[in-house]
């Protein structure tokens, strides 16, 4: 078990290591010179190369590149060029907000989704139908777009929830009660958008896995000897069925960040994907690079964790990951 | 066929999907033709679905703040969002097959180093990198084009790689090895063929998938950029616009809802019916 985990989280490393230098050489590759966009359209020729000597950009790129990941490790992400700020500081503020939204999602997405997968594998074909629409239209639907709805319907028509940030004006005057109440109504709306997108692929993946084990001759047998239908589909189904579901969570972190880009970039949620949305358009580098990174770290911590969780759920894959 | 016929799914999807691509190639005939028209900016501008403007011309699904015609913009945007959709998938299948029948041909090395760079391709976020990427060079459609077919890759080259794998340790693979026939020839006129069937489910999907992709970096503004018209870049505009002129978002909304669930759609449909096996089973 541990043998494999530290399996997994070498290779985690490995994709983490590969994130960071990817974007390493797709930012030196790019057209414009990071010099001349810190300094300004003012500087002049003389200013421009005494602060490239400086900041190590006359080196050759196998130099700048050691450095730059000695620097990375230790923890030195540099500064902002848009806004002056450390930017260390500036993502350590933002890796909490993501977690709290994408992390309740991931819950909230699951329980329903799975909930609505198995009434569909368990239901009349009619009521599977009805609801393989819905799935289907929520598994389609941006969201971006359907937070822009909610905000119409919810902020702008019922005046009802707030539709940006992570807490009202006076959120830092706040204690107690009226704090949390504040931070739940600034919740609601960018939650309610992730986690809506997310239960449609759930549903559909865990209707297919449970209507393959349904089909099992294992299932069939428990029926014949006269277990209750519920013992059935809790025991023998859906023991089976979450295993697929388990290997689909870890696969899901990617989609699931991806989409909280969008969804703190509507609401203007602090996190990370807001962060590198927004250093992105400004051009600011040093917190492209950091953001990239830590999104990669993220994932990858969130692959590993679902790993484990599959190993735990199926000793059999357990055994065999130890004897490979 | 016949199958795909009688699935409900199948056709309305392909329905869809034939409707929409009919209006993009027609657009002219459909529309107003002037996808930037700003007739009068003062009286044609936020006006609502089917109102009929000063001049007499009737708006289907109203008018934008530059008093420019939505349906018209709906039309011709949908020949970016399936032209860069269908490019897309086609270029990440193109990549997909090369690296999948590589590595599932050829023992070795090579298959080890080329499954470990799909496995690590696969464990990124895709949209931190189609944001790295289209940080770096000019947002253009052209880029979304190559960030999107280099981004999307990965689970055709998975498909490929095991279906090659377990074709090629087939009988006829090696009685073609006995008739002398090179290992080339074998993989492209033997093995590819036969391999084919999943990449076509995982294309249909694809499309729908580069399409919600293309729209989200055009929301972004790191897409295709106005004026061109694109889905993604309407639901934007339409974003301050939202308290007075609610449809000039939702109009693009529910077309890319409508298309994306098509593909979606008419993948499943394609997936049971060219596995009939599957089929049986439920």
């Amino acid at each position: 078990m541990l043998a494999a985990l530290a399996r997994r989280a070498a290779t985690g490393l490995a994709v983490v290591a590969g994130v960071v230098t990817l974007t390493f050489f797709l930012l030196r590759l790019a057209p414009g010179d990071p010099v001349e966009l810190l300094l300004g359209p003012t500087a002049t020729p003389a200013q421009i190369t005494a602060e490239r000597h400086a900041l190590g950009f006359d080196r050759p790129l196998a130099a700048q590149y050691a450095a730059w990941l000695g620097r990375f490790v230790r923890g030195e992400w540099g500064t902002s060029i848009a806004t002056g700020r450390p930017v260390r500081a500036l993502l350590g503020e933002a890796v909490p907000a993501t977690l709290e939204l994408v992390g309740l999602s991931l819950l909230l997405s699951y329980l329903l989704g799975v909930a609505l997968g198995t009434i569909q594998a368990t239901a009349r074909p009619r009521i599977d139908t009805a609801l393989s629409v819905a799935t289907v239209t929520l598994f389609a639907v941006p969201g971006y777009w359907l937070g822009l709805m909610l905000v119409m319907v919810f902020t702008y028509w019922g005046r009802a929830l707030p539709a940006f940030g992570r807490a009202g004006l006076d959120g830092d005057l706040l204690v107690g009660g009226p704090w949390l109440a504040d931070r739940l109504r600034h919740l609601v709306l960018p939650l309610a958008t992730l986690t809506l997108i997310g239960i449609g692929g759930i549903a559909r993946f865990v209707r297919g896995a449970m209507r393959d084990v349904v089909g099992q001759p294992f299932v069939r047998s428990a029926h014949a000897k006269g277990l209750a239908p519920f013992a059935v589909a809790s025991r023998h189904v859906a023991r089976n069925a979450l295993i697929p579901v388990a290997i689909l969570l870890g696969l899901s972190f990617p989609a699931l960040f991806s989409g909280g880009v969008f969804v703190e970039f509507v609401f203007a949620w602090p996190g990370v994907g807001r962060r590198l949305v927004e250093a992105v358009l400004a051009r600011d580098y040093p917190v492209v690079m950091a953001a990239t990174s830590v999104s990669a770290m993220l994932v990858v911590a969130g692959n590993v964790l679902a790993d484990g969780l599959v190993g735990w759920i199926d000793p059999r894959i357990r055994h065999r990951s130890e004897e490979a | 066929m016949k199958r795909l016929l009688r699935d409900r799914r199948a056709v309305f999807g392909a329905g869809v999907l034939i409707v929409v691509v009919a209006a993009a190639i027609a657009a002219p005939l459909v529309t107003h033709g002037d996808r930037g028209a700003q007739p009068d900016i003062v009286s044609t501008r936020f006006l609502p679905p089917l109102a009929t403007d000063a001049r007499g011309a009737i708006h289907p699904l109203g008018t934008d703040r530059f008093g420019r015609d939505v349906w018209t913009r709906l039309v011709y945007g949908a020949r970016i969002s399936l032209g860069v959709g269908v490019l897309a998938v086609l270029l990440a299948i193109a990549i997909g097959l090369s690296v999948g029948a590589v590595a599932g041909y050829w023992r070795g090395p090579l298959r080890a180093l080329l499954l470990a760079v799909t496995d690590v391709a696969l464990a990124l976020p895709r949209v931190v990198l189609l944001l790295l990427l289209a940080a770096v060079w000019r947002p253009s459609a052209a880029l979304v084009i190559v960030v999107l077919g280099v981004t999307g890759w990965m689970s055709v080259a998975r498909l490929v790689q095991g279906e090659v794998r377990s074709l090629a340790a087939r009988p006829f693979v090696e009685s073609a090895r006995a008739l002398g026939i090179s290992r080339l020839r074998i993989l492209w006129r033997h093995l590819l063929p036969n391999a084919l069937t999943p990449v076509i489910v995982a294309a249909a999907l694809g499309i729908g998938n580069a399409i919600m992709l293309e729209a989200g970096l055009s929301f972004l503004g790191l897409g295709v950029q106005p004026p061109t018209p694109s889905w993604g870049g309407m639901i934007a505009s339409g974003r301050d616009t939202l308290v007075n002129a609610p449809w000039v978002a939702a109009a693009p909304g529910i077309a890319l809802v409508l298309v994306v669930v098509a593909c979606t759609l008419l993948g499943d449909a394609l997936q049971d019916a060219l596995n009939p096996m599957q089929g049986l089973r439920r």
